[in-house]
């Protein structure tokens, strides 16, 4: 049994959440210079620079790189052999967002969803723990920003509907969306599962690094296929046309039940702000 | 890219120079106000009262900045999707609104009142916060303090970097691109 503080878990969301603000990460700056010269249109490659230059703007004046700062997502795969102690460890979190919030001067978003009252304090997170083997904690934070996440949905196809009726699924999704989850967009899809693991699938497949494929070649392959295809919509940097409308589709899939496909797209916007600490 | 310059307010003469697609710097005094504040503005228009700022000629944008850190005029500054707007924007346009500033594509009942009214809308980049908030030299909030990052502030910004979308003419920078970069799809 390996003990953990859960002050330990505080003072990594805090940090993770105001890096993940502040600072776009090596892996999105890459790829966006790549889509400078991938983009066609004069519009859309100057949307591009803008958003090289606005990451240089906000990691040399450590203020956020959008002010959306987000709803606090925070997936934690604990060790099976960890025992926390100081406190419960979902407070800890809460603690962590609330400090890195406020500290951060990252803006509150969270608000009751119906009198629409702010909490205050960008409080409660959104938790998603596992059990995991082994002694470790994993912790990774997603500050998730409205525009993409209403751009979001579950669908329950019918198996009949198969592949195809996932790529138009998906397809259609970011052709709704257009200009609004601030395309160059990544875009997370969850196949299989039941209605809330699909979901969860979305979400999950947005943390895969860019250009690494889903083992399954099978699945690799319609990965790179919806990717052509979002890139032939036009919709573009910023949506003012163009090529780069996509940086990247991530697939996640599990066995479903015999009678049902579920599907889930969960769009991100390019700032792409995923952070990861272990402990 | 060329880049054209405007100052606020905007009157019609200045309106009608920008086409969809421009470039533009805006400069002058624009005002922040995003889904909470434009619903009290349709609560004060409803009871007949008058709305806290004067409209007329004036620029809003929807925009919910982070807080300031100490010695920083505004956090970051990037707009917010402008279609939860749409419901309000044509009663504001009604009013003399010249100019909005957001991000993604309004409704045709908005597109209409552009035309109807004479004003612009543009496009900010989503995401680009801090690069917005580089043209911001003054942030005062002047009505509804109590909604936090949806006050309704008044920003005195230099140079800040649009794209028109739609004009006054019925253009649509969104379906030019749309229609310009879209491939059909063979499968």
């Amino acid at each position: 049994m390996r003990e953990v503080q859960v002050a330990e878990v505080a003072a990594a969301v805090e940090r993770l959440f105001i890096d993940a603000n502040v600072n776009l990460s090596e892996s999105v700056r890459e790829r966006l210079t790549r889509a400078v010269d991938e983009e066609v249109s004069p519009a859309g490659k100057e949307v591009l620079r803008e958003l090289l230059r606005n990451a240089e703007i906000a990691r040399d004046e450590q203020i956020p790189l959008c002010q959306d700062t987000g709803l606090a997502v925070v997936f934690m795969e604990v060790g099976q052999d960890v025992r926390f102690t100081g406190g419960s460890l979902d407070e800890a979190v809460a603690t962590g967002v609330r400090n890195a919030y406020d500290k951060g001067y990252l803006r509150k978003s969270c608000c009751d969803p119906f009198t629409r009252k702010n909490t205050g304090d960008n409080t409660p997170p959104i938790i998603h723990t596992s059990l995991v083997a082994g002694e470790k904690v994993r912790i990774v934070v997603m500050p998730k920003g409205g525009g993409s996440e209403n751009y979001s949905e579950v669908r329950m196809l019918t198996p009949s509907q198969g592949i195809p009726g996932i790529r138009a699924f998906v397809v259609d999704m970011v052709r709704r969306g257009g200009a609004n989850p601030c395309p160059p967009i990544i875009v997370g899809v969850g196949v299989g599962g039941n209605f809330e693991t699909s979901a969860l699938l979305s979400k999950e497949a947005l943390m895969r690094p860019f250009g690494e494929r889903n083992p399954d070649p099978g699945i690799a392959d319609l990965e790179l296929k919806m990717l052509e295809e979002i890139n032939k919509l036009g919709i573009g940097p910023g949506g003012y046309g163009g090529i780069v409308t996509a940086l990247d589709v991530h697939i996640k899939a599990l066995p479903c039940h015999i009678a049902s496909l579920p599907v889930a797209v969960n769009i991100q916007c390019h700032a792409h702000r995923i952070r990861e600490a272990i402990l | 890219m060329e880049i054209k310059r405007i100052t606020t307010p905007l009157d019609e003469g200045s309106v009608s120079r920008l086409r969809s697609g421009d470039k533009v710097l805006l400069s002058g005094y624009i005002y922040t106000a995003r889904d909470a504040a434009h619903k009290r503005f349709m609560e004060v228009l409803q009871e007949g009262g008058p709305l806290p700022i004067d409209i007329k000629g004036q620029v809003i944008y929807y925009c919910g900045p982070t807080p300031p850190a100490p010695g920083r005029v505004i956090g970051a500054a990037g707009p917010t999707t402008s279609s939860r707007m749409d419901a309000y924007a044509p009663t504001l346009l009604g009013l003399g609104l010249k100019g909005m500033i957001g991000k993604g594509k309004r409704s045709d009942a908005v597109k209409d009142a552009i035309r109807t009214y004479k004003a612009l809308y543009f496009g900010a980049t989503g995401g680009a916060g801090a690069l917005l908030s580089k043209s911001v030299r003054a942030y005062d909030v002047v009505a509804y303090k109590d909604l936090g990052p949806e006050a309704v502030a008044r920003l005195l910004v230099e140079d800040l970097p649009l794209f028109v979308i739609n004009d006054i003419f019925g253009n649509d920078l969104y379906e030019m691109g749309l229609s310009r970069y879209r491939v059909a799809q063979t499968t």
